[in-house]
């Protein structure tokens, strides 16, 4: 999960924020007026202040709001200035847009508001369609409304070139004015309330938000041009009303509800993607006749209400087609407001005791929830005053961080929060290892090993003052960046916490001291020495968290609530309820490196303790005889099979795994498996040590898995089985889980040197490699390599040969491999205890409607009779409607339900149609004379949620990731990792060690386009392709300047668009959209950009270069004795120093996926990045 | 660092040398040579001492032979207690290997209870198991499980297979996140000097305002004589599996690594040697 924020306003005008990982409300000190109400969603936060203006704090991210300005040089060529800004009467102006209909000198561009800035001059764009063009950037063409080409022709008469220009958006964290202007002019009106929402109305353009406003008057105003390149949007527009509005609500969706002075609601209809706003009022009643509305809040499906004798009511019957609802359902509790948040979640304000509420138990599918709950936590000015307040010699260490550096800090920091807690504690992981230069001025007399003088106030003070001086580090660094301004494109340092760290001892010692008691807290409460320490940490947790909150005095009032922004759902841990255990908890949830149930004393007792014991009883005895001696134990089972001769069916059999101590002790193990043929019993078998890899199969109405030994792997034909019940197929793969990797002798954790991959269905394997597996000339082959699963769900892996892995899920979230094993179906004995976390992804599921045109009814759903069906997958081969379509899976569940999907690559009109000539063709997204047939795509989300060694990585979603293969020899020696976000940016990692495998910050690297792939070698070559398929080179990266300097244009491979890249220690490989295999020649220490590209292969998928340069792909398609098999796992054999490009390819594993029935397809795009030298 | 999967390891592998001699009144054709055995700490003697009654019977008339019972320096030793419970309890300050005294004659009624048979072994082991999921989850994990999955736990602690025991048990170990634990510990205190054969409480992991308790806490509240104070020398050593863990180790977690596979915590307090 997340960190999100929920916001509130007290009753003095006071803006609050509390974490989903904190436990107590951080005062947004940055707003310097009282705040009448506030509306966030995810990004921001929209509030009214006292003034009546609105003002707007953009939450900052790693990767900043830039927007790229553009225009364009035009030029024609005349005998006598050869070319020139001479342009013919009839031409277009000098300087144009790239249509040439508008003028456009770069005079012209203004910043949008105060708000932004520039970041840098003008200059030239020199890339043209992925090729780079000569040095002036101009592109030729005969006439104007012409194509253009980079090189200069006999008959160009024109030319033109693109200049480029980037401003940023600069406010963020920080209430920003907007100014109250409508279309004609200044508003005559203040604002009274504000409702944010809307985005998940359309995904173009990106960000794009609803914002809702009513004034004093009772005027409702709608607020266009907000998304986010625009987060401030551009004016306010008048929304026709049937009477004066006192409050309005907009959820995520299309729904939107305001109340009426008389105490009626209505409901905004025909709210489209195309118009956001809506067309019309339909009025709705209250309640409750006698008590009017005050208060709505919309959700995505929900609608509940507050009427003025305070009473709680929810709407039934709300969805999309019937924004309406059909009845009011009384509920209990009385509130003052409501505020409906992040999926469908409730929070109110009580009437009775101005707390903040949160109704628990909101599921999909009971919208109206259990119960409500009061939100029980401090406010971090009420911590405050108590430490200092205190006496007690405990919290004087605490003291000293907490006041004046807090008031000093700039209130932006506190939305930054989110990234806070867990930045804090990376730091953490670093330390130990640096012994403390300098300590920390705290109090000589107090013991400090033994006293938890850590209160949650020293904890997030300090964080703060730490933060501080980072970012003046970060002011420095600013000016810097400006002088450099001017040579684009450049890195741009953008994280406040970045200039702090390894270089910054003192404050990182700090970190490490107070943290490391605060761990040993921990959530029994227990440290080294029993008796009295008890009794003192329990001081430390319980007056802190027990007493305080409920002083006399200090009980918040809290008036306004929104929790739109905040990612919780009724599974979510919160430390927000029961405060005793909240700050234990969440101090245990926000390490990640060092887990206090590990380095807890009392485990180690136990460690050591047993091992002596082994020693003293069992090490003098080993003659002696053993007491019971070991047998044979069988484990059966009835199962369906996949039979190997045709035609192929499932048929039952019965299952036997009989393990016994194989001659050298270790366990052993053979699989039996008892079938009929013609009447006779027979059996097939497979030894536990010759299986090579167990796949779990997605099947819907099956639960399946396949078992491949090296044989199978080379006639592509696993043994397929299927289990009754996914129950008991995940007992079955557990147990011939562990009984392989007995066999095998593998237990534990993988190590660092292993392999990752994941199969196409997101599952997880590693690959412990022996050291045979490069040997010359005789490596191991590919198809006995033995592979394990680990539990996770993930579309790509990447790892070093240091240990530290990464992933990113199907929905782009981030993870980082946290040492465990197992998760998932692996439990008990294949699991680790610790380090197993929850994962969650998700993905769509698509469905094809079809349509064609007959001369009488025009687009129907009646097809000809040879015709594809009229719901279909992509291929029109299967019939999938809407109401058949399953998830994948068992695991996977729907969260949203059918939309049209608009992103579909060709385009679509408004509908989302897409047209054709016929059926099996290509598709475009506008109707012409000639298409006879049209279709649209229909998307829905499915979720899964798992467990496995992987902890989230915050917040910016990716779309690829490197790591350096090798380097750090040091646990505390930055990695150099870069990654690209969903949306293209490319980012560098800042923090990752060994230690601290997940990294501290992103550091944005701009660039001219969007990027999607990137790979970093093991001398700190940075290789990208960018979205138009044309490779670039990163100059400079060094350690000391991990971000590089400059990107070096490679043209790709004549008329081929690059797709991925991959680098060792010298190599580059890359793969283009044809699956072509290009490795890069010419690299030499000299020109590390190499000449040429040179064809190695086709038929590739992936490539992934290891960091001795050795060559692995995923391989399209291999015919196996059997079967064929898309997406096989291959070692290029040969590779040597001199010859880098090897000889020839040995496959490995990988399976048929060519018959639906028969699933077993195993696409590896795997990453052996780490495979150790022979 | 280690697992916690490593403990159970330990655990389960733990070993007690033994010597066995046969009672001097015993009647035997010729001299009985002492038998040598590792006995598994988790194990019933009973359960596996086979070898050692063969072995003596070899030198025995078959007129001579009753029910085998075991002593240790003159206590009868009780076939129901796990081997290492008993070895802690009486015998964990002596020298290896441990030195068993086998009789066939004077059963002592009073101390002991008559095991004609594996299946009363089983009898017991099961009925110690269903008692602890009691506590720990209502019973209702043990009775969702099924005849053969019973069978398993059995079959696995009968034959010393570990992944056998271990995929069926660690569903008795699961427990709802949200509750942080069982719902109580199945826990037995064992006392040298006691006329009382144990000690058992209903005692919670968690505190109801959701402190985890701790073995100390566990002491202090059901036998805190056990817990020497700060200004005395230790008088009691509190052994689990041979070892002493920390005080402040945390209930849940012995419950779940410490436990015997009966899944009972059985814990000896046991004097601190004098010398």
């Amino acid at each position: 999960m997340p960190v999100s924020l929920l916001w509130a306003v007290d009753v003095y005008g006071r803006v609050y924020s509390l974490s989903t990982r904190g436990q107590q409300w951080e005062q947004c000190r940055d707003a310097v007026l009282e705040f009448k109400r506030v509306t966030a969603v995810q990004q921001c936060c929209w509030g009214i202040a006292c003034d009546h203006h609105i003002y707007l704090n953009v939450h900052s991210s790693d990767v900043p709001i830039r927007y790229q300005e553009e225009t364009f040089e035009n030029q024609r060529w005349n005998p006598m200035d050869n070319f020139s800004d001479r342009l013919l009467p009839s031409d277009r102006w000098q300087w144009s847009n790239i249509t040439g209909l508008e003028h456009q000198p770069l005079d012209s561009f203004f910043l949008p508001s105060t708000n932004w800035e520039w970041e840098g001059d003008w200059y030239i764009d020199e890339n043209f369609g992925g090729e780079p063009t000569e040095k002036e950037g101009w592109t030729y063409a005969i006439d104007f409304p012409a194509t253009y080409t980079k090189d200069k022709k006999w008959n160009s008469c024109v030319r033109r070139r693109r200049w480029i220009r980037y401003r940023r958006y600069k406010a963020t964290d920080n209430w920003a004015t907007i100014p109250s202007e409508g279309r004609s002019g200044p508003l005559p009106d203040p604002f009274n309330d504000i409702s944010c929402g809307g985005w998940e109305i359309s995904e173009e353009p990106r960000g794009r938000l609803s914002l809702w406003a009513v004034s004093l008057q009772g005027k409702v105003w709608f607020r266009e041009g907000i998304h986010h390149h625009s987060p401030e949007g551009d004016g306010w527009e008048e929304v026709s009303l049937p009477g004066e509005v006192v409050q309005i609500s907009c959820g995520p969706g299309d729904l939107v509800w305001a109340v009426l002075w008389e105490g009626q609601l209505i409901v905004r209809e025909g709210i489209t993607r195309d118009c956001p706003r809506g067309s019309s009022w339909v009025v709705v009643d209250s309640p409750n006749p006698e008590a009017g509305a005050i208060h709505v809040a919309v959700g995505d499906n929900v609608v509940w209400a507050v009427t003025k004798d305070n009473k709680v009511w929810y709407r039934r019957g709300i969805n999309s087609y019937n924004p309406r609802g059909s009845g009011w359902i009384g509920m209990i509790g009385e509130m003052v407001m409501i505020n409906v948040g992040l999926n469908d979640q409730v929070w109110g304000i009580s009437c009775e005791d101005r707390a903040v509420y949160f109704r628990q138990g909101v599921t999909s599918n009971e919208l109206s929830g259990k119960a409500w709950k009061a939100v029980n936590v401090p406010r971090d000015g009420d911590i405050r005053s108590h430490s200092s307040a205190s006496s007690s010699s405990l919290h004087s260490a605490g003291c000293f961080f907490s006041g004046e550096v807090r008031a000093q800090s700039v209130m932006s920091e506190d939305s930054d929060t989110k990234n806070g807690p867990q930045r804090a504690v990376l730091e953490v992981g670093a330390c130990p290892s640096s012994p403390p230069p300098d300590p920390p001025p705290v109090d000589p007399d107090v013991p400090k090993p033994r006293i938890p003088k850590v209160t949650s106030d020293s904890f997030i003070s300090e964080m703060l003052s730490d933060r501080k001086v980072k970012r003046e580090g970060a002011t420095t660094e600013a000016s810097l960046r400006e002088a450099d301004a001017k040579s684009p494109p450049l890195a741009l340092v953008l994280s406040p916490s970045l200039s702090g760290g390894p270089g910054d001892p003192q404050w990182s010692n700090v970190d490490l001291e107070e943290t490391q008691t605060h761990l040993a807290v921990g959530p029994a409460g227990v440290r080294g020495d029993a008796a009295d320490t008890c009794s003192l940490s329990s001081v430390a947790t319980y007056t802190l968290c027990q007493e305080e909150p409920y002083g006399a005095d200090e009980h918040p009032l809290w008036a306004w609530v929104s929790g739109g922004g905040c990612g919780v759902d009724c599974h979510s841990q919160l430390n927000w309820f029961n405060s005793a255990t909240a700050l234990s908890s969440s101090v245990q949830s926000m390490s990640l490196s060092i887990s206090p149930a590990q380095t807890a004393a009392w485990r180690k007792q136990i460690f050591e303790q047993l091992s002596e014991r082994s020693k003293r009883e069992m090490d003098n005895f080993k003659h002696y005889e053993q007491a019971i001696e070991q047998s044979v134990w069988v484990k059966k089972g009835a199962m369906q099979w996949w039979r190997d001769w045709k035609p192929h069916k499932w048929v039952d059999v019965r299952f036997a795994l009989e393990q016994f101590s194989g001659p050298e002790g270790n366990q052993d193990g053979i699989l039996f498996l008892y079938y009929n043929f013609n009447e006779e019993k027979k059996y097939l078998h497979a030894f536990i040590n010759e299986v090579t890899i167990l796949v779990p199969v997605l099947n819907d109405s099956k639960h399946t898995f396949a078992v491949y030994t090296a044989e199978r792997t080379k006639q592509r034909w696993p043994i397929r089985l299927a289990a009754a019940t996914e129950l008991e197929m995940h007992d079955w793969l557990a147990l011939l889980s562990v009984s392989c990797c007995d066999s095998r002798g593998i237990q534990g954790p993988p190590s660092k040197q292993a392999l990752w991959s994941v199969t196409c269905k997101g599952d997880v394997f590693v690959c412990e490699p022996s050291p045979s597996l490069e040997a010359c000339p005789y490596p191991t082959p590919c198809d006995q390599m033995f592979w394990h699963q680990v539990g996770g769900h993930l579309r790509l892996v990447e790892c070093n040969s240091l240990g530290v892995v990464w992933g990113v899920g199907y929905d782009h979230t981030v993870w980082v491999y946290t040492g465990g094993y197992g998760g998932g179906f692996l439990q008990g004995l294949a699991s680790s205890t610790d380090n197993i976390y929850t994962q969650t992804d998700v993905k769509c599921v698509y469905i094809y409607e079809n349509q064609r045109w007959n001369p009488v009814t025009g687009y129907t759903n009646r097809g000809l009779p040879t015709d594809r069906y009229m719901w279909s997958d992509a291929t029109g081969l299967q019939e999938c409607t809407k109401a058949n379509t399953k998830p994948p899976s068992p695991h996977w569940t729907w969260v949203a339900d059918w939309a049209i999907d608009y992103g579909i690559s060709g385009g679509t009109d408004r509908e989302g149609w897409q047209y054709a000539a016929d059926f099996p063709t290509s598709y475009h997204g506008h109707k012409t004379l000639k298409d006879f047939v049209r279709r649209r795509r229909w998307a829905r989300k499915c979720k899964l949620t798992t467990t496995g060694p992987w902890q989230e990585v915050p917040p910016i979603p990716l779309s690829d990731v490197t790591i350096i293969p090798c380097g750090a020899q040091s646990i505390v020696e930055p990695i150099p990792l870069w990654a690209i976000s969903n949306k293209g940016d490319v980012l560098c990692r800042l923090g990752v060690t060994l230690l601290t495998p997940a990294g501290t910050s992103w550091l944005h690297v701009g660039t001219d386009q969007p990027f999607k792939s990137i790979s970093i070698g093991g001398a700190n070559q940075v290789w990208a392709i960018a979205r138009d398929g044309s490779a670039f080179y990163r100059g400079s990266v060094t350690a000391q300047s991990p971000s590089g300097d400059c990107w070096y244009h490679i043209p790709s491979p004549v008329r081929q668009k690059l797709q991925q890249v991959s680098v060792g220690r010298t190599s580059v490989y890359t793969v283009d959209q044809h699956g072509n295999l290009w490795f890069r020649q010419g690299l030499t220490p000299s020109c590390p950009q190499g000449s040429s590209w040179e064809h190695i292969s086709n038929n590739v998928r992936k490539v992934s270069v290891g960091p001795l340069d050795q060559v692995w792909i995923i391989a399209d398609k291999v015919q196996g004795s059997h079967s064929l098999s898309c997406g096989t796992v291959c070692h290029r054999l040969g590779v040597q120093p001199m010859e880098p490009k090897g000889q020839s390819w040995d496959y490995g594993i990988g399976s048929n996926s060519s018959s639906v029935q028969s699933p077993g397809c195993v696409q590896l795009p795997l990453n052996p990045s780490s495979v150790p030298s022979a | 660092m280690a697992d916690d999967k490593d403990v159970l390891r330990d655990v389960w592998f733990g070993r007690i040398p033994t010597c066995f001699t046969l009672y001097q009144d015993e009647i035997t054709e010729r001299e009985a040579e002492p038998f040598y055995l590792l006995l598994p700490r988790v194990s019933f003697l009973t359960l596996v001492t086979d070898k050692v009654k063969k072995h003596f019977l070899k030198v025995m008339k078959a007129e001579d032979v009753e029910e085998m019972w075991f002593d240790f320096e003159g206590t009868p030793l009780k076939w129901h207690y796990p081997i290492g419970l008993l070895f802690d309890l009486h015998a964990s300050n002596t020298a290896l290997p441990w030195s068993i005294t086998v009789h066939f004659k004077n059963f002592p009624e009073r101390d002991l209870l008559h095991c004609p048979s594996n299946s009363v072994i089983e009898a017991h082991f099961m009925s110690s198991i269903k008692e602890a999921d009691a506590l720990k989850h209502k019973s209702q994990v043990i009775n969702d499980m099924q005849k053969k999955d019973h069978k398993q736990l059995w079959m696995g602690l009968q034959n010393d297979k570990f992944d056998q025991f271990w995929a069926m048990n660690r569903k008795l170990m699961e427990y709802p996140t949200e509750e942080g634990g069982f719902r109580y510990i199945p826990f037995r205190i064992y006392l040298t000097m006691s006329d009382r054969p144990f000690i058992q409480k209903l005692f919670r992991p968690i505190s109801s305002d959701g402190y985890t308790h701790t073995l100390g806490d566990l002491l202090k509240e059901v036998y805190p004589v056990a817990i020497s104070r700060d200004d005395e020398s230790k008088r009691y050593q509190v052994v689990i599996h041979g070892i002493e863990p920390l005080l402040e180790t945390p209930l849940q977690w012995l419950s779940e690594h410490l436990s015997h596979p009966d899944n009972f915590l059985h814990i000896s307090v046991i004097p601190v040697p004098s010398d």
